[in-house]
């Protein structure tokens, strides 16, 4: 990265900003820096030897006031109140209750008004704030950087030593800049973005940067919506994602629990406005997508780079020039039962989720909402829906939403990570087809054999209502009763 | 950490390449939620063979690894570490250790000592005709030494520095505790904490 003279990107701002010690050297010779950490998110699953690994040298977690916690990957979303069933899941969550307790971090457990998912959580409460330093042991982390911040996902021991020390040793990223200018066509979402600049740049395309999403469609987009962008930067490969702050950021972030008040708001805002790419800042590479001609898009096989136009029909491997992605795309219509060919319409889903830390937020579900708001599920479909924190199940409800979604026929659950990963009860059969509101279709990710097509909330509601994987076009003229 | 300079104990012969962490600890081992206990899941698969070396006398005793190139492959799983220390090996030996694998010990005080096979050879006779002679691995010499056998090893000036002086990365980073705290010192008033927990109601 530059240094302070020359014109910065977003990215270098931020990284300049958090410094605490400079490493030594040039070039590739360069010594890592030393960067300080302004918020860490915990989790059940990869805090527990972090935390074993601080007692058994002594050590203090450093800052308490800058770590928060909340149970997710392993949470039930049905019966809450009776104990968790399986016995791995149980012992994380009770580890997660005693460590927190005795080195004095906040929790939002299961059944708290706060709990949920840990990248839902942080925007929520106001602790994710732009042109801060946001890490979390989930890659996901990525998804704060929607408000500008540097958030990325960490190891264990890097876990240990953000708590022991609240700083990273690390090398500077790359950056990217990933323009989208153009107006999305109504139908077309944040969703869709994503998914095709993955299938544009490759699942290897991020490796090594920090992408900054940038142009008119980009500063058009909700926080909502630019979360759902950010979160899946991780699957192009990406270290972190990043969008600059801009009025629609100051205005979410106003008001909330942790948001500065008074003088600090007036500080907080007068840098945050700074907190832009320079004219003539450099990027280490440059993607351009025109928002006009984006459609709605989903995935056909079994990472998210393999997605199509949903309009279009599933790949044979001869569309593949390289012999890699010939096989690969072989091997992923083999698990995904698919014929090549076969327009992308025509595959008839068993199971339709929508949540995750992708697409669970009030915006992901009103606009399923909206689209299924007085139409007849497909009998044969299992839809849940599932909030992406408690306090997004609150207001949903405030709002009347649960009662659209089970009068449609959907299963209204408790917040989580759910079905986005087969770690707790909420999975996929062996053979089972999903449209899936979440980020990642490998195989086996939603349970084994399950197998995964990443789509939009709209395309999830559209689809519920098909049978099909459809988008809302689709069904236009599918009966509303009143 | 620890510090090591010279560590003696008895040395155990694995004649065997390839050793990737699945085989050092099985995946079924990777849920628990310790970071240490993990001395019965070492080689977990291999010691259900009665015969296996670390099932016989004297080696079961071992603190000094001997085994055969490639040493550490697969997946970058930390627990691989961890097994090997929990169990009571202080030193691995081998001719080619995987990078993660190595960067990993390095990390958590296990010493990888890079030693030519054709001194591995020499050291796997004298282990196996002598049962329980020891090795010594001295990283201020970087030597090891085995009976009559004394051969040099390689490792990289930072590790052998960190492990002499019993620097994990943490040790290191908070040698720099006092440019934490001025840094902390200069944060905007601003930036958020979580408590006192504040919440929307
Ligand atoms: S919802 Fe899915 S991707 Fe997000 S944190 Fe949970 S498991 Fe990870």
């Amino acid at each position: 990265m530059s240094t302070m003279q020359s014109p910065q990107t977003l990215a270098e701002k931020v990284w300049n900003a958090h410094v605490v010690r400079h490493g030594e050297g040039e070039g590739e010779a360069r010594q890592p820096d030393l960067i300080y950490i302004d918020l860490h998110l915990l989790h059940e699953v990869t805090s527990p030897q972090a935390f074993e690994g601080l007692r058994l040298a002594g050590r203090k977690l450093r800052r308490p006031d800058l770590t928060i916690a909340t149970e997710d990957h392993n949470t039930p979303t049905l019966d809450i109140d009776k104990p968790i069933a399986d016995l791995t899941s149980r012992t994380q969550i009770f580890t997660l209750r005693d460590n927190c307790k005795e080195f004095g971090v906040r929790l939002h457990s299961l059944g708290d008004k706060e709990q949920g998912i840990v990248h839902v959580v942080g925007p929520q409460l106001g602790l994710t704030q732009p042109g801060m330093t946001v890490v979390c042991g989930d890659s996901h982390t990525s998804t704060h950087g929607a408000f500008g911040a540097l958030a990325f996902g960490i190891g264990t021991s890097e876990v240990e030593h953000v708590m022991a020390t609240q700083s990273l040793s690390l090398k500077p990223f790359k950056t990217m800049s990933i323009n989208v200018e153009g107006t999305l066509k109504s139908g077309v979402t944040a969703k869709d973005i994503i998914l095709a600049v993955i299938a544009k740049i490759g699942t290897g395309g991020g490796q090594g940067y920090v992408l900054e999403y940038r142009g008119s469609a980009i500063r058009a987009l909700s926080m909502d919506a630019r979360m759902t962008i950010c979160n899946m930067s991780i699957e192009a490969g990406a270290r972190a994602g990043m969008i600059a702050p801009d009025e629609t950021t100051f205005e979410y972030v106003k008001g909330r629990p942790h948001a500065p008040e008074g003088d600090d708001w007036d500080a907080a805002v007068d840098y945050w406005k700074t907190l832009q790419s320079d004219e003539g800042a450099r990027f280490d590479n440059e993607v351009f997508l025109n928002a006009d001609e984006l459609e709605p898009f989903v995935t056909w096989g079994t990472n998210p780079g393999q997605g199509v136009s949903l309009s279009s029909n599933v790949p044979v491997p001869e569309d593949f020039e390289d012999e890699n992605d010939r096989k690969a795309c072989e091997r992923a219509l083999t698990y995904m039962g698919l014929t090549g060919g076969t327009p992308m319409k025509e595959i008839r889903v068993d199971t339709v989720f929508l949540g995750s830390c992708t697409n669970s937020r009030m915006e992901d579900l009103r606009a399923a909402a909206e689209i299924v708001k007085g139409r007849e599920k497909d009998p044969q479909i299992r839809m849940i829906v599932v909030p992406g924190s408690a306090r997004v199940r609150l207001e949903a409800e405030a709002e009347g939403l649960d009662r659209i979604f089970k009068d449609f026929g959907a299963e209204w659950r408790f917040a989580g990570c759910s079905m986005c990963l087969g770690m707790n009860p909420d999975q996929l059969a062996e053979g089972e087809r999903c449209a899936s509101t979440s980020n990642r279709n490998f195989e086996g990710r939603q349970g084994k054999g399950g197998r995964t097509h990443l789509v939009s909330p709209l395309v999830a509601a559209a689809t519920a209502i098909r049978g099909t994987l459809a988008s809302p076009s689709d069904i236009a003229n599918t009966p509303v009763s009143a | 950490m620890e510090k090591v300079v010279t560590h003696t104990g008895i040395g155990v012969p694995l004649r065997q390449s390839n050793i990737d962490t699945d085989q050092i600890i099985p995946a079924v081992y990777l849920k628990r939620i310790t970071r240490t206990g993990f001395e019965d899941a070492l080689f977990a698969g291999w010691r259900r063979d009665e015969n296996f070396i670390l099932n016989t006398e004297p080696y079961n005793k071992g603190s000094v690894l001997v085994a055969g190139p490639d040493f550490g492959t697969g997946s970058s799983r930390e627990h691989a570490v961890w097994a090997l220390k929990d169990y009571g090996f202080k030193a691995v030996i081998s001719a080619r250790f995987a990078d993660i694998f190595r960067g990993n010990s390095g990390k958590q005080g296990l010493v990888a000592a890079e030693v030519a096979q054709s001194d591995i050879e020499l050291i796997w006779k004298e282990l196996e005709n002598n049962p329980g002679t020891e090795v010594t691995v001295n990283l201020d010499a970087r030597t090891v030494q085995c009976g009559s056998i004394v051969a040099p090893f390689q490792i990289d000036d930072y590790t052998r520095w960190r492990l002499m002086e019993g620097l994990d990365d943490i040790g290191l980073t908070l040698k720099q505790e006092a440019d934490i705290t001025s840094f902390e010192a200069t944060r905007p008033a601003f930036k958020p904490q979580t408590l006192p927990a504040r919440t929307a109601d």
